[in-house]
């Protein structure tokens, strides 16, 4: 690994231990290392790195809301923003509980697009229109509640 | 027919709250569906009849079949008879142009009442 400014200059090695927690963090070094032909010792110094330089930000656990029987509402909600305010409303947005991830994105018009997730579609609605609405700057939104999860995974794409 | 104060602790009537200029987050935003805003709001009773005119038919069901219009009439504009009115009005089942007529005479004969009386 190497550090040039901002930016870090991985290996292939940190690509396949960064691969290798994403598949299960809770694997030990030594089973790391044994996947990947390496010391434990390698893994153990390489990991240590990763989290000093921030690439690894954290370890979290991937829940099962249906088996947890967490019954929520999960929506896509794309927001339209005037270019003015986008950034202010990005930054809004993501102040909110009810939003897990923001994301801008320019197609025809600037948009953010943010995964929300609210206790029913009726607290989903509410939130929506007592808080997102009301924000300086947006036009218009288009809410998708999501019916069926088929993947998801965060897993990198390794730069070849 | 149930009163609307069975569902809504309301205030008093005061023509002055009525016809106030609301802040943003007390206005009214006008959606088609769950989570689907129109870009169109109304932060007074004035402008709202003004939307009336011209936002869709499906954002006028979908808010008076939510109650979403005679709750924030009668929770923010405070106009208890107004929000009786428009509760009378989800009450006949009323859909397509003939709910925009109805819904636009009953909220300006009673915006011009209030300007009378003011």
């Amino acid at each position: 690994m190497r550090i040039k400014g901002q930016a870090t200059d991985l290996d292939d090695l940190d690509w396949k231990i960064l691969q290798a927690l994403q598949e299960n963090a809770r694997w030990t070094y030594t089973e790391i290392g044994r996947r990947l032909g390496v010391a434990h010792s390698t893994v153990y110094e390489r990991i240590r790195r990763l989290e000093h330089h921030g690439i690894i930000k954290k370890y979290t656990a991937v829940v099962d809301f249906e088996k947890a029987d967490l019954r929520q509402v999960t929506a896509i909600m794309t927001v339209f923003t005037d270019p003015k305010e986008s950034e202010n409303v990005a930054a809004k947005l993501s102040e909110f509980k009810e939003v897990l991830e923001v994301f801008t994105s320019l197609s025809e018009e600037l948009l953010i697009i943010a995964k929300v997730v609210a206790e029913d579609p009726d607290k989903l609605h509410s939130f929506i229109a007592q808080s997102v609405a009301p924000l300086e700057g947006v036009l218009r939104i288009r809410t998708s509640i999501i019916t069926r999860k088929y993947k998801e995974h965060n897993f990198i794409v390794k730069r070849s | 027919m149930p009163e609307i104060e069975a569902s809504h602790p309301l205030p008093s009537s005061s023509p002055s709250q009525t016809l106030k200029k609301l802040p943003r987050e007390k206005a009214f935003y006008f959606f088609t569906s769950i989570g689907n805003y129109t870009g169109e709001s109304a932060a007074s009773l004035e402008e709202f009849l003004e939307k009336i005119k011209g936002v869709s038919i499906k954002s006028l069901e979908f808010h008076l079949y939510r109650e979403d219009f005679e709750k924030w009439i009668a929770q923010t504009l405070e106009d208890k008879e107004l929000a009786q009115e428009i509760q009378n009005l989800r009450n006949m089942n009323l859909s397509g142009d003939n709910l925009r007529d109805q819904i636009y005479l009953t909220v300006s004969k009673r915006y011009e009442k209030i300007k009378h009386e003011l």
